[in-house]
């Protein structure tokens, strides 16, 4: 059979599984997009290539699918990058097709031409220039390939238009061998002896912590994760990229670890004689000061990417493999830590005294952004979603929602970006059109990708935004009052009319500043289910994340609550 | 120091430097993709060389000499084995490699020097691969030592035009693996 690139394309992507795609057509694309008419695949069109880049990952985080975002050369390509290094840092399966002007201009400064394999090298797993359209299946088959087996990531294919225009005879790669990688090698038998080490350094523990990783939800480990902590009896720590992969309503559950964790979860890496690591990475927002990060602990370090072993942190035992592997290697040597009695005394005052709080909502005081949160929470069914941008309603987000289920936050941890909770929240809805999906954000990040709306109310992906407004960079302001004396620079935002421009957008659009309107536009929000909703909640800029550890900081330094501390 | 202070320094102390002979795909932007790796991670490459290797077209052989100074040695290949194209590295200490080095130098020949051109020519067992009447080309195929010998004796003329090609390597025979 004979097709055209274009027609390869998109044929390998329908073979390589792909249902849904978000995109936005131009020039060097214009072919594929052409080809695109005929196929089975949705597309769904988003407002900006940074948004569509934020769907693909929400969609991927979300369904656990590999995300697909087709664009066009030059800017089109280049402004995917924030996505693409957004992937890049937190390990989310994309596959992103970038139109490419012909390889006969390639170097001439063509219009629309910029050289995105050099641009994105650093911030990708993989990326292909596609040089005849002959190759078309074999990279299309390895791209997806490359980005959804051992750690996951991004993958860009440059496409240039005169081989998308190129006829070529059609094959499907039917096996790895053919897809040619010589050089890839995601996966590695297990390493006996280190399961081995593993179990006696857990049979000596008295203090050991489960030290959970966004790796644990990327491999879908959570059901292999509940049964070793139960049937061991060890605590638990979530942190910010891995909500969800275990219970918060579990009581071997201390909450989220780093510089806003749980006082109990940090202090317990403190204090702990055994940290194992599934599928973390001891990120500096977890360790604070590495030289006094849990300086008493031995170190069992899972990971599928051995080069996170010894990164930060050396790890007396490696064991390279996937978090589901591994724990059921360690499940296997029937390896039991000591009497926890104590330890689990200990922890437990640490939560009796420590709880995550804030204080009471005063009659006609703005609105207290963790009350809003948890008021949501509460309404909304198991398995909502939940995805954020960065900054302080992400960390009360992360604190006060209570998460049940893996695959039910997303949020950009690595990259720390902003503009990526409602694109990525419109990415889920799209994978998921039967689950409640809600952006929470705040006003600053809300704006770099609102035009995304559009996408959302034209794809019927209807979600529901919670705007945490302070008008304030509210994490900057947090700094800034924190660490730089009170003096504010360039932190106030004045607010838009968000239900003018949701409504502008197809969207519905409410406003609440009082507890009454909070509750009457929550219910509201939840009985509209035909149209993407935004909230507008005036929250109180004053409201700061607690318990902080300074950037830089030891984590024995952690700074909680004002009503917690004591003289 | 001078500069050669702190070549003889970098070059035998063992531990600081390692060769990684990386067999890659010879394919387009792989070059780049390691250099790229080097810049974004901060590790400092010493000299790289690369060429098609052994067998056919379809790979090449980019020999490294890294500092191990300003990254562990095992971020460095660790890293560099996640590049898709990199197909196989052979980290070789100094002590368990043979290493050579091309060395090229256009001498001017009109020069009242101490050593007369000629003696250091055969002393070094260099030879001339060009000549016109004020200059001389001249080689030298040899050790990294042998090269920084020639190179430091051919100080004392002026005007020198000197390029070497950084080390190509391989492990000593009889070295295990």
């Amino acid at each position: 059979m004979q097709l055209t690139g274009a027609q390869a394309l998109i044929k390998s992507l329908e073979q390589a599984g792909v249902d849904v795609m978000f995109g936005y057509p131009g020039g060097a694309i214009l072919p594929t997009y052409d080809a695109l008419i005929q196929s089975s695949i949705r597309h769904v069109l988003v407002r900006h290539e940074q948004g569509g880049g934020h769907m693909a990952e929400g969609y991927a985080l979300s369904s656990g699918k590999p995300g697909v975002l087709m664009i066009t050369s030059g800017p089109g390509a280049t402004n995917a990058i924030t996505p693409i290094a957004d992937a890049y840092l937190d390990s989310v399966p994309l596959v992103v097709i970038t139109g490419q002007v012909s390889t006969s201009v390639m170097g001439t400064d063509a219009f629309q031409e910029a050289p995105i394999i050099g641009i994105t090298a650093g911030i990708v797993k993989h990326s292909f220039l596609v040089q005849s359209a002959d190759e078309i299946p074999r990279v299309v088959a390895a791209a997806f390939y490359i980005a959804t087996t051992g750690r996951p990531g991004p993958v860009v294919i440059d496409f240039p238009k005169n081989v998308s225009l190129e006829n070529m005879e059609w094959y499907w790669p039917e096996t790895v061998e053919e897809l040619d990688l010589p050089g890839y090698h995601p996966t590695v038998p297990l390493d006996e002896e280190a399961v081995a080490a593993a179990a006696e350094l857990i049979r000596q523990s008295e203090r050991p912590v489960l030290y959970v990783g966004g790796g644990t939800i990327k491999s879908d480990a959570s059901k292999e994760l509940l049964a070793f902590a139960e049937s061991t009896g060890m605590p638990v720590v979530t942190t910010l990229q891995a909500r969800g992969a275990f219970p918060d309503s579990h009581r071997q559950h201390l909450g989220m670890p780093g510089m806003h964790g749980t006082y109990t979860a940090v202090t317990a890496i403190q204090k702990s004689d055994l940290l194992i690591s599934l599928g973390a990475r001891f990120d500096d927002r977890v360790t604070g000061r590495v030289s006094s990060f849990a300086p008493h602990a031995k170190i069992i370090h899972i990971d599928i990417d051995p080069v996170e072993f010894n990164k930060i942190k050396h790890a007396d035992v490696a064991i390279q493999s996937g978090v589901v592997e591994g724990i059921n290697a360690l499940r296997g040597t029937g390896a039991k830590p000591k009497d926890l009695s104590a330890w689990w005394e200990q922890l437990n005052a640490w939560r009796e005294e420590f709880p995550l709080m804030y204080e009471e909502q005063q009659p006609g005081a703005a609105l207290r952004p963790q009350m809003v949160i948890e008021a949501i929470n509460a309404s909304s069914p198991a398995g909502t979603i939940v995805a954020t941008d960065v900054g302080q309603h992400q960390m009360f987000a992360s604190q006060f929602w209570k998460f049940e289920e893996p695959r039910t936050w997303l949020s950009s941890g690595g990259a720390g970006t902003m503009g990526f909770g409602l694109p990525a929240a419109i990415g889920a809805k799209v994978a998921k059109p039967d689950t409640t999906v809600w952006a929470i954000v705040g006003d600053g990040g809300v704006v770099m990708t609102i035009q995304e709306l559009l996408a959302a109310a034209a794809a019927k992906a209807n979600v529901k935004v919670c705007i945490l407004n302070n008008q304030f960079l509210g994490m900057v302001y947090q700094w800034q009052q924190l660490v730089y004396d009170g003096r504010l620079s360039h932190v106030q935002l004045e607010s838009p009319d968000f239900v003018k421009i949701a409504e502008g957008m197809h969207c519905v659009g409410l406003k609440a500043t009082t507890v009454e309107e909070m509750y009457e536009a929550i219910k509201l929000a939840n009985e509209i289910n035909d149209k993407p909703v935004v909230i507008d909640f005036r929250t109180d800029s004053s409201e700061n994340v607690w318990p902080m550890v300074h950037a830089g900081a030891s984590n024995d330094d952690i700074i909680v609550h004002p009503t917690q501390r004591g003289n | 120091m001078s500069n050669h202070e702190i070549l003889e320094e970098v070059i035998h102390t063992p531990v600081r430097l390692h060769i990684l002979s990386v067999k890659v795909e010879n394919k387009p932007g792989v070059l780049m993709r390691i250099t790229g790796l080097f810049t974004r991670r901060g590790f400092n490459i010493y000299s790289l060389s690369v060429a098609p290797s052994e067998h056919n077209a379809r790979f090449s052989r980019v020999t490294i000499v890294v500092d191990a100074e300003s990254a562990p040695l095992e971020q460095i290949v660790g890293q560099l084995n996640k590049l898709v194209n990199v197909v196989e590295i052979s980290d070789i200490s100094p002590k368990d490699a043979v290493e050579r080095e091309l060395l090229i130098a256009t001498v001017p020949t009109h020069v009242d020097a101490r050593t007369p051109l000629a003696d250091i020519i055969a002393e070094a067992n260099a030879a001339i691969i060009d000549v016109d009447a004020s200059a001389v080309t001249i080689m030298l195929a040899g050790t990294p030592q042998a090269c920084d010998s020639l190179e430091r004796r051919l100080e004392e003329f002026p005007n020198v035009e000197l390029y070497r090609t950084g080390r190509v390597a391989l492990p000593r025979l009889g070295t295990p693996a």
